[in-house]
């Protein structure tokens, strides 16, 4: 082609965001599915916005615990709610990165003009969770299913054994390795010596954090209550060293002997239950609509690393992901104002700082020349992360590009903020947003 | 990408006229016998507005006693609104002709007591022929607008009268009256065409004094709130849910605000008329900041404010503590001084021609055993109104307040049978009256033509026994 001249590109604007208190598993939103959740979200966004009946360019959401009749779930929960029924959505997953990557899939459609508003989300129940039977008896039941004659169905049935009946429950855990994340989050600890006090005192500002925003009504407009929970079911505004100190380790049997477990259930998240939804647009549709633009999405990245073979962290891509990103945009890591690490572990953070704090690790794994440095601690997850507000996986992308674009937009024009995100398979998804 | 349903097109739910289980049953066929042969109240289903409906259900009349200065401003109004007037009644004539949809009485230019006897002669025939849901308003110079005892002694007359056919009348008709001081005729159509209307169901017994003002024309019957940003708040439920709903049927864009934790079914109510939903406790020392600012952002200023949020506290004073009083102070009545007075200090974000409505109550009228706090804080609202109405006119503005007497909410589904019943039936439309009442009348002061409303108290209570 002659015409080699790139299409004309726009920043993304972030409107504002909606999304329900996160619930601890199996409790208030133990009955609520994910279509129920996601749809609640993007109604309380409708009501904030005033987009009653309108159509807005795509949806973009996803889950990562999915039942099979959930293969749609995003269009559906769009058909239940006060948008426009003309608005195309479409579902997509990416583990704990799911919110984020929603949210990077949307503004790129935008930034080429492909559409001039969307909404990205996610959600995820821990309670509601699909069950699946095991292979064995799925064959067999398939098998039942296409039968012709009641001689065949007998047959069928009588190769099921009562051992098949005990059903697989997802869980939390790799499936190449076998090890629960918190395991190789624990592994990642030993590696980076990250000790326990540092990280119950992350885990204590993070309460306290998200608990002082809540009473400055920091989250009156980021949040809707739902099923009767006004606030996130895990915030502990009175978490202290003391009380945290006194929990037990829950990881760590895959430590070498000797090497002492210092993750507990304080300074880890728990399984969630929530949803997250941000509207998105160019600012030529906000401005047309008298909407905000807190902030722009400026730039975004992935990266994957080999846990299984190449000796590293599960959760550290992120810690790849960003020095790419902060190249391509000509920034050091000290040229943010709020800095969003998403807290699966307390230890997840404070190894990731670490890391770029290290100079041969930043020399031999991340080829660089000198390590990133450090970061002002006073700037990190200024109003609470997961540890705090819970982490109902596909969600927490949402909540935190909503939080921070309104963050950098209460700071005042020329704000940046960076937002890095690990999740499960290796994989990292970071952003920088700008006001 | 373009908005494709209009806002505040569907009519919303929760405001259709459904009266309560007695009223139901009073006027069922068994219950029409019992209750006549009982001697039980027997409350009438009563008209009210619904959009497109006429103005008035039969023809008016309209007679004078004194020199009567209205009576052209006033068939002029009506025949405007498609009202068919016909001439006064004869005393002597004959009581089964075409049924009247209103009387009104042109009681301005009265000079002593003596003018009253034509008064008489005028209402007791036109008023035998009235329908159901029939409408009397009597018009007359404000008392306090004269030095003269004899001519004094006749303008406050019409107070003693008006509040006597109300409670004279039967079948759902109201009587009330509104004083038009010289000067102040062209703010009399809007007033005049409430009263007559379906919105003013529950408004019975009132007197409201008018005020010159420069009076917007061109209105849209249907939609005249078109155009105009609405705030209300505590708009999640009850009351303020109907407010919010009736303000978008009359085409407003309804900003409704709610604390965070009612956060849930105020999205539900923006979301069913097209409004948006703001999230704020309107206590927090930042609030009226918030407010303002989220009003010049998302709408470039604000049109209407209605200050409905308010909650009860109830204690015998003697047992009642800090919080119980400090919390009832600050919702139902500091808080609608901080917002008003923050709009007002911005300048330029409340519009020219804004109005505020202010809720108050019966309570705070006739105060209420255990709603000290309550009952303080509501009569506080009505100084307030009346001492802001001024500054308000200045601006072209009004602000007025709503006293709302036995409504019947979820709060008042939780009463005691007895007291519910008893608290519902005395008052002359022997009912209680429905959150849409109130929210008719608020949407009424809320609209252009209403610019000679200013510093009222108007009670949406049945003309009820309690503070009268």
């Amino acid at each position: 082609m002659a015409d080699n001249s790139k299409p004309a590109t726009r920043k993304a604007a972030i409107v504002g965001g909606n999304r329900i208190p996160f619930a601890r598993s199996n409790s208030t939103y133990a009955q609520a599915s994910n279509q129920d959740m996601l749809t609640a979200t993007i109604d309380g966004l409708v009501a904030r916005f005033g987009l009653q009946g309108a159509q807005v360019g795509e949806v973009v959401a996803g889950a990562v615990l999915k039942h099979a009749r959930d293969f749609n779930l995003t269009r559906e929960a769009v058909l239940g709610s006060k948008l426009d029924a003309s608005t195309p959505a479409y579902d997509v997953q990416q583990a704990c990165g799911t919110g984020l990557e929603a949210a990077i899939l949307v503004a790129n459609k935008i930034a080429l003009g492909q559409i001039e508003s969307g909404i990205a989300g996610g959600v995820d129940t821990t309670s509601d969770a699909p069950l699946a039977v095991g292979d064995d008896l799925r064959r067999i039941l398939i098998s039942l299913n296409s039968a012709k004659t009641l001689q065949d169905r007998l047959k069928a049935i009588a190769k099921i054994r009562p051992g098949m009946i005990a059903p697989e429950i997802p869980r939390n855990a790799e499936p190449r390795t076998g090890l629960a994340m918190g395991e190789h989050a624990q592994l990642t600890a030993h590696e980076w010596e990250i000790g326990r006090e540092e990280q119950d005192e992350l885990t204590v500002r993070s309460h306290q954090n998200m608990a002082a925003a809540y009473d400055r009504g920091f989250f009156d407009d980021l949040v809707t209550p739902f099923l009767g929970l006004s606030r996130d079911q895990n915030l502990r505004p009175d978490s202290s060293l003391e009380k945290l100190a006194k929990l037990k380790p829950v990881f760590g049997k895959a430590l070498p002997e000797g090497a002492e477990a210092t993750m507990t259930a304080g300074n880890s998240t728990p399984l969630t239950d929530g949803a997250s939804a941000v509207l998105l647009a160019s600012d030529e549709w906000a401005a047309e609509q008298g909407l905000p633009v807190l902030a722009h999405l400026v730039d975004a990245q992935t990266a994957a690393v080999d846990y299984v073979h190449g000796g590293e962290g599960l959760l550290m891509a992120p810690v790849y992901a960003v020095p790419k990103m902060l190249a391509r945009n000509g920034l050091t890591l000290q040229d943010f104002d709020f800095y969003e690490i998403h807290e699966a572990f307390a230890s997840t953070v404070l190894a990731t700082m670490k890391a770029w704090e290290d100079p041969a690790y930043c020399k031999e794994k991340l080829g660089l020349d000198a390590p990133l440095g450090s970061i002002d601690r006073s700037k990190l997850n200024v109003y609470g992360s997961s540890l705090a507000a819970g982490h109902p996986f596909a969600a927490t992308g949402g909540r935190i590009v909503a939080s921070l674009a309104k963050t950098l937009h209460q700071a005042g024009p020329g704000k940046r903020g960076l937002i890095s995100i690990c999740a499960a398979g290796g994989q990292g998804v970071v952003a920088i947003l700008e006001s | 990408m373009a908005m494709s349903a209009p806002r505040g097109a569907p009519r919303p739910k929760g405001t259709a006229p459904v009266a309560d289980w007695y009223t139901n049953f009073a006027n069922s066929g068994f219950g029409t016998t019992l209750t006549k042969q009982l001697g039980l109240p027997r409350p009438a289903v009563l008209r009210r507005y619904e959009p497109g409906q006429p103005l008035l259900p039969g023809p008016v009349v309209i007679g004078s006693a004194g020199q009567g200065r209205l009576r052209d401003t006033v068939s002029a109004v009506l025949k405007d609104a498609g009202v068919t007037v016909l001439s006064p009644v004869a005393a002597d004539g004959s009581t089964d002709g075409e049924k009247l949809g209103a009387v009104v009485l042109d009681a301005t230019g009265l000079t002593s007591p003596g003018d009253l006897a034509s008064a008489h002669d005028f209402l007791a025939p036109a008023i035998k022929r009235l329908r159901p849901s029939g409408r009397v308003l009597i018009l007359a110079d404000p008392p306090q607008d004269t030095d003269s005892p004899a001519q004094a002694a006749a303008r406050q007359a019409i107070d003693g009268l008006v509040r006597s056919i109300g409670k004279e009348l039967l079948n759902g008709s109201t009587a009330n009256a509104v004083y038009v001081p010289e000067g102040a005729e062209a703010s009399l159509a809007s007033p005049l065409k409430f009263f007559l209307s379906g919105r003013s169901a529950y408004v019975d017994g009132q007197l409201l004094t008018l005020s010159p003002a420069d009076v917007p024309t061109g209105e849209d019957a249907e939609k005249p709130l078109a155009g105009k940003v609405a705030v209300v708040t505590g708009a999640a439920r009850g009351i303020g849910a109907a407010i919010a709903e009736v303000m978008a049927r009359d085409g407003a864009h309804v900003v409704a605000v709610d604390i965070p934790a009612a956060g849930d079914s105020l999205a539900k109510v923006a979301n069913e008329i097209g409004g948006t939903a703001l999230q704020l406790d309107i206590t927090a020392a930042d609030a009226p900041q918030r407010l303002v600012e989220h009003l010049r952002e998302r709408h470039g200023g604000v049109d209407v404010i209605v200050h409905n949020a308010g909650i009860t506290r109830d204690k015998l004073l003697v047992n009642m503590d800090a919080a119980r009083w400090n919390s009832v102070m600050a919702v139902n009545l500091q808080a609608q001084l901080d917002i008003t007075q923050a709009l007002l200090d911005d300048g330029d974000v409340l519009r020219p021609g804004a109005r505020v409505v202010c809720v108050s109550s019966q309570s705070g009228i006739a105060g209420n055993r255990g709603q000290t706090n309550y009952a303080a804080s509501k009569a506080g609202v009505i100084g307030m109104v009346r001492a802001w109405a001024p500054e308000f006119a200045k601006r072209d503005a009004t602000i007025n307040a709503v006293a709302p007497g036995f409504i019947i909410t979820e709060m008042t589904a939780k009463m005691p049978l007895g007291t519910r019943e008893v608290g519902s039936r005395i008052n002359s439309l022997q009912q209680g009256g429905l959150p849409v009442d109130v929210a008719e009348t608020i949407a009424w002061l809320s609209q252009p033509g209403s610019a000679g409303v200013n510093g009222q108290t108007v009670r949406v209570c049945g003309q009820s026994m309690l503070g009268a």
